[in-house]
């Protein structure tokens, strides 16, 4: 439950962090949407730590300038790439061939350069991602990615997903809260694993039941099978100086990464 | 098993870009060709329950919880190809939304999980369920050992992934530049993981919500199900005496026929034990048997240390308290026969005992949705 009450909080959180005033959300989707996958493309790719930090501080400059506060990023999005990558990189230092960095210790400087290089670059792009999400509606993501040339049927089966995975989100939830409020002593394992199949089994029958109302609810509104999505998206003389600045941004990295 | 941004090289990601795309090709093709307008809430409403049963933690052993993905149910559901789009499309929100998988490596991670995921899971759920009607209970055990296979599987092909990164990718000193573990360390690591524990809620929610789909929506399973017996009866006709009388007739008389064997005097090829080394004669039809190549001198001593671990009530089919060879013969073909007969009898009821469990009693699901 609580992984599913975290999702719908996070939801919630970027949406809110979406409609707010700063500088990327006034940007174009696309501009921010290619801008920070060229530079996600070239923090990962860089061979230099240096260059990857850049990225990094250069993300944190935005999130500034877009009221996206480090305690935000902090909270939502390097302490669970730190948890998660830390655990897998920790024993890279000890394991790794290379120079001790004091006689008789196994911490080689390969060992803490390999770490320290998987952590920064995963922080990087998750942050850049990140931003993305906080900075923009899903809607205009959706849309973004029609400039990327993903057919239009995907975009609208990924619309229709995401909102549906509120509507199973919150209804897995209303199932264990029924459940719960149910309940005079703790489910044994066997108990828990036969709750979580029926609720899935459950929240199976929901979702198809559901996909055949949707399907009757598209054909009373005139679907015939063709997939549609409206561009409304102007660029402005602001858009244009960013697309500019993230190219050039990128370009840089890519250059100091290789050099 | 979701790669995060970082862990793969750019070449990397982009060769899984590229082993990807002929496969969505195709499935989009094939969606194009079968296409109907109810497929697109279907694949939506699909794609939004393996996300949600991705955050389904189930607890497994020693007080661990792992997460299934949902592809074995899916690949059944919707066959293959529309179980890779589905399963892709909630890797893409994953990504994108809620950073599990990074961006660079979705290319890496719709491999694994949608392309690999579902085909493994289709062909074994194929592969066991045979045509046996959709509410067979074999059908129950396709589905979850189709999930199993399909989830270590992508685990698989993710520790190769990570494990070759090292070998082509480092600098100057020998210092990796991305994931930093090589073969040897990341597949057991990796099937370690999901052989015990992704793979076990995989294989629970694969069976249980096959189990639930055959009471609730038998109808549903039709479509991955093609020339499957649609009657009961047809099953229990096919199992009934008058149908595999032929069957048991033809089992005893190829035990009453076993002494036949006695005839070949010689040891079988490669079947030789640590006594048979020793022998002068049979040591020379070795030789003999062998491309008149001699076996070692001495017996190996790992053959002879292992070979006296275990000793067996009946050996070379000669029980003790039997003196005819022959009457021994008949006497194990019958042994043997009854023991494998009364194994498959134990695992029938074992499936049996477990989808009756995983099955809800009639109204118990009712209980979720108040």
């Amino acid at each position: 439950m609580a992984s599913l009450g975290g999702m719908l909080d996070h939801a919630r959180f970027c949406e809110d962090s979406a409609l707010t005033q700063g500088l990327l959300q006034r940007l174009d989707p696309r501009v921010k949407l290619c801008g920070l996958l060229a530079l996600i493309l070239v923090a990962v790719s860089a061979r230099r730590l240096e260059v990857t930090l850049a990225v990094l501080l250069l993300g944190v400059g935005l999130a500034a300038c877009s009221r996206i506060s480090v305690k935000v990023l902090a909270t939502r999005t390097w302490a669970g790439v730190l948890a998660f990558t830390g655990i897998i990189a920790l024993p890279a230092v000890f394991i790794t061939r290379g120079d001790a960095v004091l006689p008789h210790w196994p911490i080689t400087w390969q060992g803490l350069t390999t770490a320290l290089r998987l952590i920064v670059r995963a922080e990087t792009a998750a942050t850049l991602a990140g931003l993305l999400v906080l900075t923009t509606p899903w809607t205009h993501v959706l849309k973004g990615l029609r400039t990327l040339r993903v057919p239009a049927v995907l975009v609208v089966i990924l619309g229709m997903t995401y909102r549906y995975i509120f509507l199973l989100v919150r209804l897995a939830e209303d199932f264990f809260e029924a459940r719960r409020s149910r309940m005079f002593r703790a489910l044994s394992r066997p108990e828990q694993r036969r709750m979580a199949g029926a609720a899935a089994g459950v929240l199976l029958n929901k979702s198809l039941q559901l996909s055949e109302d949707v399907y009757l609810a598209m054909q009373s509104r005139g679907f015939r099978g063709e997939a549609y999505t409206i561009h409304d998206f102007h660029m402005e003389r602001r858009d244009w100086i960013a697309g500019a600045g993230f190219a050039a941004a990128a370009a840089l990295a890519f250059w100091g990464g290789f050099r | 098993m979701h790669i995060p941004d970082g862990y793969l090289s750019p070449s990397t990601c982009a060769a899984m870009y590229a082993g990807a795309a002929p496969f969505w090709y195709v499935a989009l093709r094939r969606l194009k060709r079968t296409f109907n307008a109810r497929m697109i809430p279907l694949l939506s409403l699909m794609s939004a329950f393996c996300f949600v049963i991705m955050m389904f933690n189930l607890p497994v052993w020693g007080g661990t919880t792992a997460h299934a993905v949902g592809m074995g149910i899916a690949a059944v559901i919707l066959g293959p190809w529309a179980s890779m789009v589905a399963i892709s499309i909630a890797l893409l929100i994953q990504a994108l939304f809620f950073g599990d998988g990074g961006i660079t490596c979705y290319g890496a991670n719709c491999f694994n999980m949608a392309i690999v995921g579902s085909l493994a899971a289709y062909t074994v759920y194929r592969a066991i369920s045979g045509r046996t009607p959709v509410g067979s209970p074999r059908r129950i055990a396709a589905c979850a050992l189709g999930g199993y296979v399909g989830i270590n599987l992508s685990a698989l092909c993710a520790a190769i992934e990570f494990g070759i990164q090292p070998a082509l990718f480092h600098d100057a000193s020998g210092a990796p530049l991305y994931a930093p573990y090589s073969l040897s360390v990341a597949i057991p690591a990796m099937l370690a993981a999901h052989l015990s524990l992704a793979g076990v809620a995989e294989l629970v929610i694969g069976g249980a919500l096959l189990a639930y789909l055959q009471r609730i929506d038998p109808a549903l399973l039709l479509r991955t199900a093609p020339g499957a017996a649609n009657d009961e009866s047809i099953l229990i006709e096919a199992m009934g005496w008058d149908k595999l009388r032929p069957l048991w007739i033809g089992l005893a008389v190829l035990m009453l026929i076993t002494p036949l064997g006695l005839l070949a005097t010689a040891s079988a090829w490669g079947e030789w034990g640590p006594e048979d080394l020793r022998n002068p004669g049979i040591r020379q039809e070795i030789a003999a048997a062998s491309g008149n190549v001699a076996p070692p001198v001495n017996v190996p001593s790992g053959l002879e240390k292992l070979s006296t671990l275990w000793t067996a009530p009946m050996p070379d089919y000669a029980p003790g308290f039997l003196k005819s060879e022959k009457l021994g013969y008949i006497c194990s073909a019958m042994f043997g026969t009854g023991l494998i007969l009364g194994a498959w009898l134990a695992l029938g009821g074992a499936i049996r005992l477990i989808s009756n469990r995983l099955q809800p009693p009639p109204g118990e699901a009712q209980k979720f949705v108040n």
